[in-house]
């Protein structure tokens, strides 16, 4: 599917960038924006030339995002180290196992993703991103441990997945930050809506995503695989 | 509603703390060599993040290139006859297409549509609760699935847009209602 996705998105944008540059260059608005300026800058004036640019730039974005990752991992990963050492992560799993072996049918009881689980959607609850991710991406290695095709989603990843992206945030802190900078009256009224609309988004991912599980094991059951 | 905003601000300032407390008191009492076991974990922290690169940097071309091109104004063109009928506003439109592709990319959307229609407006109210109800779910997969090299995501993306529409879409149901 995220062949497919990718795929159209790069297609697209490379056809469409072009189909815009002949037709401005007939519209000859180019040659106008061009000649505003003084010169002709192709990389800036066209907008293959602009993709390009975009392609080529967001490539060093993603290094640096990774790498900015790096110290923030590190330190969370430690922590949960010492926690699973200690057995807290364990007592955290078996607290919620009412709802997460409900969820997550194929995991063990008190196993370690279960309690990396609960701490990144509570980090994603508080608004706490610097947490979350790390705790998030500690989650998926250890339900990768449980998965049987390693190259190939487990149907508990995706399950903790579409939970994460809907994520239900009590503190919408970014959005309520940028309200206030711009002198809304009030900032945070945004936030029962938002919270609202993610129950909305996380209750339809969910369904969504055990409906399919539902048919797929059937299959499975009925070719006897 | 104040004094909610006030439990929850000191509820996110203290909780970092308080886990990092609960942990390492947890450790020292169960007789975990905490110091060593920081570093054991700590070490795979540089891994997962040389591991994520060559994902991100597949989904961060892609959405930039398509974002470069204009594509999410063509898309919003495809998608405008929709907008009518759920009382969304038009200009909100571009808002929910690049809210799941690129999280800097929805804030300068978000924070241009406050700007120009006011924040208090109800453009700017319907975008900053779109911003607030999900996530960006494309950095999401390839993110969580690259740090454990997974390539096939099976169902994944669709069900994470499908529920982030459902999201957006409940948005501007509320906004509307609550406005």
């Amino acid at each position: 599917m995220l062949n497919y996705i990718w795929l159209g998105m790069i297609m697209i944008s490379l056809l469409f960038a072009a189909g815009s540059d002949i037709y401005d260059h007939f519209s000859e608005k180019q040659v106008t924006a061009a000649e505003s300026r003084g010169q002709v800058n192709l990389n800036k004036d066209t907008k293959i030339g602009q993709v390009t640019s975009a392609a080529i730039e967001a490539a060093g974005t993603a290094v640096q995002i990774a790498i900015g990752l790096i110290g923030v991992m590190a330190l969370w990963l430690g922590l949960m180290k010492i926690a699973e050492e200690s057995g807290f992560i364990k007592i955290l799993a078996r607290a919620v196992k009412p709802v997460t072996r409900r969820l997550f049918p194929k995991i063990p009881d008190d196993h370690p993703a279960v309690g990396a689980m609960i701490m990144n959607i509570a980090a994603n609850m508080l608004g706490l991103s610097n947490a979350a991710t790390p705790l998030g991406l500690k989650a998926m290695e250890e339900l990768q441990k449980i998965n049987p095709e390693k190259e190939t989603a487990s149907d508990d990843m995706i399950t903790f997945l579409v939970i994460n992206t809907s994520a239900i945030t009590i503190v919408p802190a970014t959005a309520i930050a940028i309200r206030a900078s711009l002198g809304s009256a009030n900032p945070q009224q945004i936030v029962v809506p938002a919270i609202i609309s993610a129950t909305v988004a996380t209750i339809v991912g969910v369904t969504a995503v055990k409906t399919i599980q539902h048919f797929m094991n059937r299959r499975k059951a009925a070719t006897g695989r | 509603m104040e004094t909610i905003k006030l439990i929850i601000d000191w509820l996110s300032l203290l909780a970092i703390p308080f886990i990092i407390f609960a942990f390492l008191a947890y450790g020292g009492f169960k007789k975990v060599r905490v110091y060593e076991k920081f570093v054991e974990g700590a070490k795979e922290g540089f891994e997962v993040g040389v591991r994520i690169i060559p994902y991100l940097v597949a989904m961060l071309v892609a959405i930039a290139m398509f974002r470069a091109s204009g594509g999410i104004a063509l898309i919003s063109k495809l998608f405008a006859p929709l907008t009518n009928l759920i009382n969304m506003p038009a200009e909100v439109l571009p808002m929910a297409i690049m809210r799941p592709l690129s999280g800097s990319g929805s804030i300068g959307i978000m924070t241009e549509l406050m700007k120009t229609h006011g924040v208090d407006s109800l453009i700017g109210f319907m975008s900053s609760t779109m911003f607030g109800s999900t996530e960006t779910t494309f950095y999401v997969v390839a993110v969580y699935f690259g740090a454990v090299n997974i390539r096939n995501s099976r169902y994944a993306l669709p069900v994470g847009l499908l529920a982030d529409a459902a999201g957006l879409t409940t948005a501007v149901f509320i906004c509307n209602l609550f406005y």
